[in-house]
């Protein structure tokens, strides 16, 4: 017995880096994807920031005047903003003929009982301030919270959604696949943004029912990718051994296959990611996606198109950069991720 | 063949009799009381009980699912709540205006995607094909809507080239006055992902046997590209349009939205925001249906064009 052991132990090879091990020193060489990693990894924390309110908590202030233009532009011209130009020479004594004269002086008393403050209203901010004169730049960063946060629940569920019942499919076939397979060619046989629109219908506005919206659409394709690895797989034989020990089919399914085809869960996830964050900002400018006390992208871009008339183009411009800032990071991480953990797709694209 | 189609539309009626269950759960157990968004704010509870009562609200649930199908049999699917216009009608005036922009949309962004993805798969590392790439790459991260904004501002409101938004009843007008900035924005837009896509499958072709051999027995390099790339690659080319052709009767909504074109796209997006109901119902599986039609008929199509699928 123990000399068993002991010969078992000389002849096992030293153990190969595994598969997550593999995976990372690959990305790592990415120098393309390791530079989108940190873009995301610090919007990311932005987002955390302003979820937990330390940066953009304030961006519903109205802390600067009406489309204030950004900071190098200079304050806007007096006759762009409208104002009227103060009358010069004295004031017309109306004094006989204005009934109110003689109360005038009892309410400035009045008046003076009670402590107001003035917020002096500033005449430039660094992104600019919208038509309420609220900052831009606020505004952005508490857009690209909702934004992204959005994206990433959604790109959760659906890969939830889309794992479980692909698992389901694939592993057992027959009549659970089947219906399976029913419900799958239900949610294709219309395109997706006529599924969303009747989503959208009855589920109502807010970012809940956005997120439920996109992964009730979204899981389709996932649960293709991930019923196809499981069928590969359940015939297997390591799965087969496992079998053949006494795994049960919960335990086959989960603790022995999934670990194995997690990487396609996982460039799939992030794949939807930037699709959703698009459709968010869509439904969001139609008035379908977030509540109107909140700020996304979308809603912004939607403010920014009447500004933008009025010749106010700095909203549009903040928030186009910022997103395409991120989804631009985002999806060529999301490329150096498939690389790393498939790399038989490498260098097709 | 004849077995085929008729095995098709057979195997359809399941995934059919899937979607009207879909659409009539969704709306019955998530949407919010209909006799209430119809009688409007001021109604009294006697009023939306009468109107429940019409409606046959108050019938067990399999009546309404029987009343449910016999519409979607008969095509009878009432008016509309909002405008009291027939469904039908309403859906048969409609699909001409999506058609007028999708359908050259479809067209022109096929036409110049292929030969630009082509041109770029066979300079494959040069600086064009990296510049091409990052450039599409940054083109995708930006959002439709921007596309569309900032066209519609600098062509049409401040040069003047084209009007705003519109449409008039002369199809001829439609295509060469009011869809023309549409349809601009939309090729220009979808040109930076499918090229990337297009490049792939022209790579994956060239990286093929049969393009050194033909090289090696000495053919110029056009007719290497033209002849024999270029018409392995059209058959992925051709399963990624059928893919997306089901897209073109609702894929134009934004564009509706924006340029005031009374499509299927816009007229839905109006009925979810007038909460009315059988108007998305009936678009949801009159759309399935179609769509089920027109991958049918790419399947067939696809059939002609290559000879080696086998269709089962």
């Amino acid at each position: 017995m123990t000399a068993a052991v002991i010969a078992r132990d000389k002849i096992a090879p030293a153990r190969g880096q595994g598969v997550w091990a593999a995976s990372w020193r690959r990305l790592r060489a990415d120098r393309v994807g390791m530079g989108a990693m940190v873009v995301v990894v610090v919007s990311l924390l932005v987002v955390l920031a302003t979820g937990l309110g330390l940066v953009g908590a304030h961006w519903q202030d109205e802390v600067a005047v009406p489309n204030a233009p950004p900071g190098f532009m200079g304050p806007a011209p007096a006759e762009a903003v409208g104002a009227i130009a103060e009358p010069k020479g004295p004031n017309v004594d109306l004094t006989d003929i204005d009934p109110l004269a003689p109360k005038y002086k009892e309410w400035a008393e009045r008046a003076k009982q009670y402590k107001t403050v003035e917020h002096p209203k500033e005449e430039t901010r660094i992104f600019g301030a919208d038509r309420l004169g609220r900052d831009v730049l606020q505004k952005a960063l508490k857009g690209a919270e909702v934004s992204i946060m959005v994206g990433l629940l959604a790109a959760l569920v659906a890969t939830l959604i889309g794992t479980v019942l692909g698992a389901l499919s694939g592993f057992y076939g027959g009549k659970v696949g089947d219906l399976l397979e029913w419900i799958y060619n239900v949610f294709t046989a219309m395109p997706d943004i006529l599924l969303i629109f009747a989503f959208a219908a009855v589920f109502g506005r807010g970012v809940l029912p956005v997120v439920l919206i996109l992964a009730l659409t979204g899981w389709t394709g996932i649960y293709r990718q991930i019923r196809a690895e499981f069928i590969k797989h359940s015939v297997r034989e390591y799965v087969r051994s496992a079998e053949a020990i006494g795994a049960s089919k919960a335990s086959r399914m989960f603790k022995h296959i999934l670990p194995n085809v997690s990487h396609v869960a996982l460039v799939q996830l992030s794949m939807h990611v930037v699709g959703f964050i698009k459709y968010e900002v869509i439904l969001s400018y139609l008035g379908l996606g977030v509540r109107v006390d909140q700020v996304s992208w979308g809603t912004m871009l939607s403010e920014s198109q009447a500004e933008l008339i009025l010749g106010y183009w700095w909203q549009l411009v903040a928030v186009t950069a910022m997103m395409a800032v991120f989804v631009t990071a985002f999806s060529l991480f999301t490329d150096a991720l498939r690389d790393a953990l498939d790399p038989k797709l490498r260098g097709l694209e | 063949m004849a077995a085929y189609v008729i095995r098709r539309l057979w195997q359809m009626i399941p995934t059919l009799l899937g979607v009207v269950l879909l659409v009539f759960f969704l709306f019955k157990y998530f949407g919010s009381d209909p006799a209430v968004v119809l009688a409007g704010q001021n109604a009294s509870a006697d009023q939306i009980e009468a109107i429940r009562e019409q409606l046959g609200l108050n019938e067990p649930t399999y009546v309404q699912l029987g009343i449910f199908l016999k519409q979607i049999a008969t095509f009878n699917w009432g008016n509309s709540w909002a405008t009291h216009e027939a469904i039908s009608h309403l859906f048969a005036t409609r699909l001409p205006a999506t058609l007028t922009v999708m359908l050259p949309i479809i067209v022109l962004q096929t036409v110049l995607a292929v030969p630009f993805a082509m041109l770029v798969a066979y300079m494959r590392g040069s600086l064009v094909d990296r510049s091409v790439m990052v450039g599409a790459t940054l083109m995708v991260s930006i959002s439709l809507l921007v596309y569309v904004i900032v066209f519609q501002y600098v062509f049409a409101f401040r040069l003047g080239w084209f009007p705003v938004q519109g449409w008039s009843n002369s199809f001829w007008t439609n295509l060469t006055t009011y869809s023309v900035l549409p349809i601009i924005v939309q090729v220009v837009v979808a040109l930076a992902p499918y090229t990337r896509l297009y490049r792939t499958f022209f790579l994956d072709e060239i990286g093929h046997d049969y393009v050194r051999t033909a090289r090696a027995k000495g053919l110029s390099e056009q007719v290497v590209m033209f002849k024999h790339v270029l018409r392995n690659a059209l058959i992925p080319i051709m399963t990624n349009i059928s893919a997306s052709l089901p897209g073109i009767l609702v894929g134009s909504f934004l564009l509706e939205v924006f340029f005031s074109i009374p499509g299927l796209g816009r007229e839905i997006l109006l009925a979810v925001n007038r909460n009315d109901y059988p108007v998305i119902q009936a678009f949801a599986i009159y759309i399935a249906v179609l769509t089920m039609l027109i991958n049918l008929a790419t399947d067939i199509l696809y059939k002609l064009v290559d000879p080696r699928v086998v269709l089962k």
